[in-house]
């Protein structure tokens, strides 16, 4: 399934606080989470997950640090601060607020029809 | 086992790839690097051979121009190569950036105490002549610290240039002399080619060395406009607000401000420019491929004027000293692009307009040195004219043979690097000169 890019984006921040609360993970474990957590559904670019840590870094929601993996390398870790948690606090209640309505609308108005027939 | 070597060949590949981005740091690269091993472990535990899954990892990451621009939207700053006068590193350890600063401030206000005690002890033409004698070496001073210059080094600076100041001044000019003018300026000349010898450390045989003495004197030309660009706006602010409380500092500027500042600016310049080099290699290129061709369009203005102005041999002696001026200044844009230009790329446009740069200036050093000689045979030789002559012959051989080269270079010929090389061995020549127009010229003419 194709998940449209604004979504993706405007999903991509709570998503990776999200992530971090539950533990401190480096950028390739962080994408094996998402792609886990939507099982498979939900497919960044991988690239584009540096800099919005490093802009999540910049506002003061994650910290990072240097440490090595189990092969030597270099390896850059990130833990979420405690304005990272609020920030994560706040997205919750808008994305509960989003999602709730959301279920009512498809709940109580008709489901939009899966297939146009004869439209194109 | 070999297989491994060439994902290893791979990945330094993409790594070099990565690194022409500015937005991405070295520590951005080692991160997506771990990302991209993991990524290829993870795909070679699936069946994948290296390959493959080297190929696939580098498709997930997505379009590392795309990621570069991402990178470059959340690091702005890079893009601009930041002027750290004191790196942080080297701050904990040694601490010989702070020592350089104090040097260099140390050095821009000696050069402003001589400055300010030739003010005070010499008449005015006497201080014309040893302006560059009081500035000039806190300059080379800097140079000759920074570089370790050894004792022979040193002297060899040295002793040339005392030998310069004595005879400067022990020249019994006439009160109305033209020669003492042109000693005067060619002993700049000469100065600063021995600031270049200290600039390269004494290595003055080494033509890369010199083509780096090249730069940075276009640089620091560029530096210092800039310095006092700010300087001026800033002394200006302030002259008119203390003009409106009802203080006039005028006196206070000419006697204290300008004589401190000046010189002080220029060794500050120099230091900038040894501070940080690249900052304005990315200006330089630029400054050239825009003032090649307005230059262009100068000459050939100036040119079009010259022939409908009628008889050269009228043309006023001013006129020919300020065309002099502007080929120095050819001169002096055709060794910053040289000096600017990567050696190794092909033959562009931009060479086709440098040649037509060359062509232009042959062309009205041409008309010059007609006029020149029409002049010559019409009332005989001056200590001016032979100066202008003889600085023009210079022009001409050089303007010429870097034509030659020139056109070689573009027809595929030759190699950029024969052109760079004509410049940088022609370069004494210019010294010499203008150390025989300050040593021989004044008593060939009796001081006249």
């Amino acid at each position: 399934m194709h998940i449209d890019k604004d979504l993706v984006a405007a999903s991509a921040t709570p998503i990776v606080l999200g992530i971090l609360a539950e533990g401190d993970l480096y950028g390739y474990a962080i994408l094996k989470r998402v792609s886990e957590l939507s099982g498979g559904g939900l497919q960044w670019t991988d690239g584009m997950l540096y800099p919005l840590l490093h802009r999540l870094e910049r506002l003061g929601h994650v910290s990072s640090s240097w440490g090595t993996s189990e092969a030597g390398r270099r390896r850059k870790h990130y833990a979420i601060t405690p304005s990272g948690r609020a920030t994560l606090a706040e997205r919750q209640e808008q994305w509960t607020v989003v999602a709730d309505a959301l279920r009512q609308v498809w709940q109580s108005g008709q489901r939009p029809p899966l297939t146009a027939e004869g439209w194109a | 086992m070999e297989q491994h070597l060439a994902l290893d060949a791979d990945i330094d590949r993409w790594r070099g790839y990565l690194q022409r981005h500015q937005a991405i740091s070295s520590a951005d690269i080692d991160e997506l690097e771990d990302h991209l091993r993991e990524q290829v472990t993870d795909l070679q535990a699936t069946g994948l051979d290296d390959t493959e899954a080297f190929l696939v990892a580098i498709k997930r990451l997505g379009n590392l121009d795309a990621v570069s621009r991402e990178f470059a939207r959340e690091h702005s700053d890079r893009l601009w190569k930041q002027l750290s006068l004191v790196p942080q590193e080297s701050r904990e350890s040694g601490g010989t950036p702070a020592r350089e600063l104090t040097v260099v401030l140390a050095l821009a206000v000696a050069a402003g105490l001589a400055v300010r005690a030739g003010i005070t002890w010499l008449d005015d033409a006497a201080l014309a002549r040893n302006l560059a004698l009081l500035v000039v070496p806190f300059v080379a001073a800097y140079f000759a610290w920074k570089r370790r210059l050894g004792i022979r080094t040193v002297a060899a600076l040295v002793l040339p240039a005392v030998v310069l100041a004595v005879l400067l001044n022990v020249y019994p000019f006439d009160s109305d002399s033209s020669t003492e003018p042109l000693a005067a300026m060619h002993a700049v000349v000469a100065l600063w080619l021995l600031v270049g010898i200290a600039y390269v450390g004494g290595r003055w045989r080494s033509d890369g060395r010199r083509m780096d003495f090249a730069r940075f004197t276009g640089e620091l030309a560029i530096y210092f406009t800039l310095l006092a660009i700010g300087g001026g706006v800033l002394t200006g602010l302030t002259v008119a607000v203390l003009q409106l409380v009802g203080i006039d500092p005028e006196q206070a500027l000419g006697s204290w401000v300008l004589p401190f500042a000046v010189p002080g600016a220029l060794v500050v310049a120099a230091w900038l420019v040894e501070a940080k080099q690249n900052v304005v290699e990315n200006i330089a290129p630029v400054l050239t491929r825009v003032f090649t061709p307005l230059t262009i369009i100068m000459l050939l203005t100036l040119l079009g004027a010259l022939a409908t102005a009628g008889g050269l041999g009228e043309v006023d002696r001013e006129l020919l000293i300020l065309m002099d001026a502007i080929l120095v200044l050819v001169v002096g844009l055709l060794l910053y692009s040289i000096s600017a230009r990567d050696p190794l790329a092909p033959p562009g446009l931009f060479d086709t307009l440098q040649l037509v740069l060359l062509l232009a200036a042959l062309a009205v050093d041409a008309v010059l040195l007609t006029a020149m000689l029409t002049r010559i045979a019409e009332f005989g030789a001056s200590p001016n004219k032979l100066a202008a002559l003889g600085l023009n012959l210079l022009l001409l051989v050089h303007l010429a043979w870097a034509a030659r080269l020139s056109v070689g270079f573009l027809r595929g010929r030759s190699a950029f690097a024969p052109l760079e090389r004509w410049q940088t061995r022609y370069l004494p020549v210019y010294g010499i000169w203008a150390a025989v127009v300050v040593v021989v010229f004044p008593p060939a003419f009796a001081f006249a």
